[in-house]
Parts: structure tokens; sequence; C-alpha cells
């Protein structure tokens, strides 16, 4: 298996947490933050470790498959239903999204998803997730 | 615990509690004239003047500075403040606060109180506090903060089998305890397909298993036990209180099915030397109907996963074997934005025999419990009247 380490500078020019992650995002690549002292996996960025307060870490990229961990469904008026979920990403993060490309009755806890991304006016991409087919 | 919180047990206690006007007081009236309000009538039941007052505890989404703002209106000049900000539990920090800072002599009665016209000035959720920093959840649009409940709801149903049903049978419990409070918003029938069959929300969640949004304000007042026995009213002793915060966002909550009231019961429990069979009434802050399901389980009066068996047939309803939240809590009486001080407010007019038709027999022991942003902060107090010292 390939190394999840990523040369943040062959993506981009950035160097702090927010604007790397945003970079990387724009690149195609989720990317989260791994620890160079405790090894613990942290997200969202921040400038020092949460576990043992560190202010050395690697980024690396995930694969970008993960679980539902958990989801709602919301009905704006006059707007298409979406769902907001929780996503435990393989590596070892959770994040909020949304699971989107299949009915909003059919996203379920424990489903099996992959992540691809949106671009948003005035934000750059954004992480979503679609079902992986088994 | 430490050893000398311990030796804090029953050394404070609430003196004077008042709501002000509820429900919709419409224009004109703003959120300091419903703390004004508040605190005359707190200061009435106490048998204290405001000059009495020198510590304050405060805290609002209507305006900045939210000691200063209130002691300017007020009149005072509080010689210890203090604006916790952790949401709708600030309040009952504040109550192991003022025990802190009344037992280090640095005030002698304190003054918590809270206001917000949220029904008549917006009719929307407020929230405190500008935003400026980098959200990683709102570019997915959730509804804050009822979205932030539904995700632990629809996780409690997975983990565990509750049912929406079972979430139903918390707002109508609630529903008939706010039919014996005159003063609740909410008197109308309620049932469970009612709930179940109401404009839905952020799913399991309809608009009946979330909150009011009312107009409201409360104060609470505390000073030494001491001092308290000399007061128009029988004190209501601060046996023990804990507070705790694991997470902010609800992305960043370790386990939706757990929250942090687990620590938070524990500190007031140890303090407090009670255990959940000693606790005559609950009062918990219940912003939608699976807060009351995972406090009954995270203070300790159910196991983890059993809070949804445990309310059907109206097991926390008038007459039930628990009484919770026997004002109609934050469903069905009040929610001015933050509902924390009702809970106190509550527990300490149980306590005293004040409750009127909603009054629970035989009550010595209460606890109140706050909560504050999706689930992020939780607070615990435990009182009893002199019997419990």
């Amino acid at each position: 298996m390939p190394s999840a380490v990523l040369n943040v500078a062959d993506f981009t020019d950035e160097i702090h947490p927010e604007p790397v992650y945003q970079a990387l995002l724009d690149k195609g690549v989720l990317a989260y933050q791994r620890c160079d002292v405790s090894n613990d996996v942290f997200f969202p960025p921040r400038w020092l470790c949460p576990v043992c307060g560190s202010d050395t870490y690697t980024w690396e990229r995930s694969a970008g498959e993960g679980t539902v961990y958990s989801a709602t469904t919301l009905s704006p008026r006059n707007k298409e239903p979406y769902v907001v979920g929780l996503i435990d990403v393989d590596e070892g993060f959770r994040l909020m999204s949304n699971v989107v490309g299949l009915p909003v009755e059919d996203v379920t806890i424990g489903m099996r998803v992959s992540v691809q991304f949106k671009d948003v006016e005035d934000r750059g991409a954004i992480p979503q997730f679609v079902k992986v087919d088994a | 615990m430490s050893a000398r919180e311990r030796e804090l047990r029953g050394s404070t206690a609430v003196v004077g509690v008042a709501e002000s006007m509820l429900g919709e007081v419409g224009p004109g009236i703003s959120s300091l004239d419903l703390i004004g309000q508040a605190t005359v009538a707190a200061l009435d039941d106490a048998g204290l003047k405001k000059s009495d007052i020198d510590g304050l505890f405060t805290h609002s989404a209507f305006f900045n500075l939210p000691t200063v703002t209130t002691a300017e209106y007020l009149g005072i000049r509080p010689r210890y403040t203090d604006s916790t900000a952790i949401g709708g539990s600030s309040f009952v920090a504040d109550l192991r606060h003022a025990t802190a800072a009344i037992n280090a002599g640095m005030c002698d009665v304190a003054l918590i109180t809270y206001g917000s016209t949220q029904r008549s000035s917006s009719g929307g959720l407020m929230t405190s506090g500008q935003v400026l920093t980098k959200s990683y959840e709102s570019p997915f649009k959730p509804i804050n903060p009822g979205s932030g409940y539904a995700l632990a709801a629809a996780r409690h149903m997975h983990e565990f089998g509750t049912t929406r049903e079972q979430l139903a049978e918390v707002a109508v419990a609630a529903r008939k305890w706010a039919q014996l409070n005159p003063v609740a918003f909410m008197h109308d029938d309620l049932t469970i397909d009612d709930v179940l069959n109401s404009r839905m929300v952020s799913t399991p969640l309809t608009v009946r298993d979330c909150c009011l949004v009312t107009d409201g304000g409360g104060a609470v007042i505390v000073t030494s036990a001491e001092r308290a026995k000399s007061l128009k009213k029988a004190p209501t002793y601060i046996l023990g209180a804990g507070e705790a915060h694991w997470n902010m966002h609800i992305s960043q909550m370790p386990d939706l099915t757990e929250t942090c009231a687990t620590e938070s019961s524990k500190n007031a429990y140890e303090v407090s030397g009670m255990k959940p069979s000693d606790i005559d009434v609950v009062e918990v802050y219940d912003a939608f109907t699976i807060n009351t399901l995972l406090f009954l389980e995270d203070l300790g009066f159910v196991k983890k996963g059993e809070s949804g068996a445990f309310v059907e047939g109206g097991r926390i309803a008038p007459g039930g074997e628990l009484a919770v939240n026997t004002n109609g809590g934050g469903l069905s009486y009040c929610h001015p934005g933050m509902y924390g001080i009702f809970t106190i407010i509550e527990a300490v007019r149980q306590i005293r025999g004040e409750a009127g038709a909603r009054q629970v027999d035989d009550v010595h022991v209460g606890m109140a419990h706050g909560n504050g942003g999706s689930l992020s902060t939780q607070c615990t107090a435990i009182f009893g009247d002199e019997s419990t010292l």
C-alpha cells in the first residue's frame, strides 16, 4: 500500500492548517493531519495535536472511504430533501458531510460511502459522499 | 472531585426564585425588562433588597458584555461577576461558580439571571455571538441546533432500537405536566400520533420533538447557608454540582449516545453524597425529546440504552414512577433560547412545596440539569431541604 503521506508543497504554496486543507480539497484530495509525536490522527485542521499538544504533524491523504455513523434528512419547503451525515473515514477521523446520489430514504447508518468533491461559491471544494456499491 | 469541594456541600442555598412574564410578551418589552421583572420578584421571594446583591451571573444572546449590560440596567455595582457562556447550561454552572465565590468571600448575595424576547423579537432561533471562525459543518447545511440532536436520536435508535414513539412519549409527558402549570405556553392535549404526524424538521425529529420558541426570563438568588437561615423562605441548599464539556460540534462528539452528563452528574453525586434513587424530582433541559432520554441514562436513572422503554406508558408523566420536567419543560412550558435557569426555579419550587397542581408529594431532593450547544455542555446541580443536611 502506498504511503498516505502528502508532500503539501507539490500541491500548494499554503502552509497554515486551514488553507492547506482547503487547497488540497480544491485539488481533489481529502487530507487530514497525523501527529509526529503521538501518531494520533486529527480533524478538523488545527495548529496542535489535540491529544498530546505537539505542534509537529504530517498531512496525509485519505483514500476517501468511510462508513455512515449517523444521518438525518432535511426537507426544506419547496426544495429537494437532502441528507446531513456524520462519516467515519477509514483513516480514523469523523466529519460532517452530505450523502448524495441516492434517494434520501435509502441512506442508512452503517452504509459504506466514498468521497467526491463539489465546488461551493465563496468557499471552494467541499467533500461529499456517495454510496459504495457492494 | 477534590476533597475540598466536598466540604462545600450545603454551604450555600437558593433563597429566591422567580420567572418574568413568559410566552409572547409582545413589542415594547426588552430582554433586560424581563431580567428586571424576574429580579424584583426573586428579591421579594427572598426578602432581600437590590442593594444586597453583590455578585452577578448572567449570559445573553441579546447584548454584549452580559453582566456589564445587566448591572447597568439593574443599577448595581457588583464586586464579583461571571459571564460564563456555555449555552443554555450556563445558569446551572453559575450555581457552582457562585458557591465558590461565596465561600471565598468574594461575594455574599449572588443573582443569577436571564431574559430573552426570542419569540417577540424574531420568531426564530438566535445563537450566541458572531461566528468568525471557519465552520467545518455549515457547508453541509444542518439546521442548528436541531440536526445535531437529530443525528444523536438517529444513532440512539440504531444502537438500542429506540423508537419514534418512545421519543414522542417524552413530548406527551411534558405536555401533561404543562397542563398542570398555568403559565405553561402549551395546554392543548397532545398524543403520540400528534407528535409523529407533525411537520418533520430533521429526521427523526418533528416539530413536536423540538422545544418551543418563547419569550421569558428568570432570576435565582444564592447566598451562604448561614445568611439563608434568617431570610423569608426555607433555604433550598445546594448539595453538589458538576459541569463538563467534551466537544462543541456534534461531529466532534466521541459517541452520540453518551453525553458528558455522565461526568457532570458524577461530580454532583459525589459532592452531595446522593445517588439517583435519592432524587425526588428531575428537571432536565429538554431542548429535544432525545435530550430527556439521553439524560435519564447519563444521569444514572436508567441503564444506557434503556430510556426508550422506560418512558413508555407515562412513566415520567404526572403520577408516573419518576417525576421529570414537572413544569412542562422546554417542550411545552417555556423555551426562550436558553432554558437552563428554569430547571433551577422548578426544582426549588418543588422542594419548597410551592408547585400548585403539579406539586409532587414529599419532595426533599431535586436535580436541575442544564445542556448547552449541540449536546456540548452539561451541568448538574442537586438541591435539598434542611432534612438533607
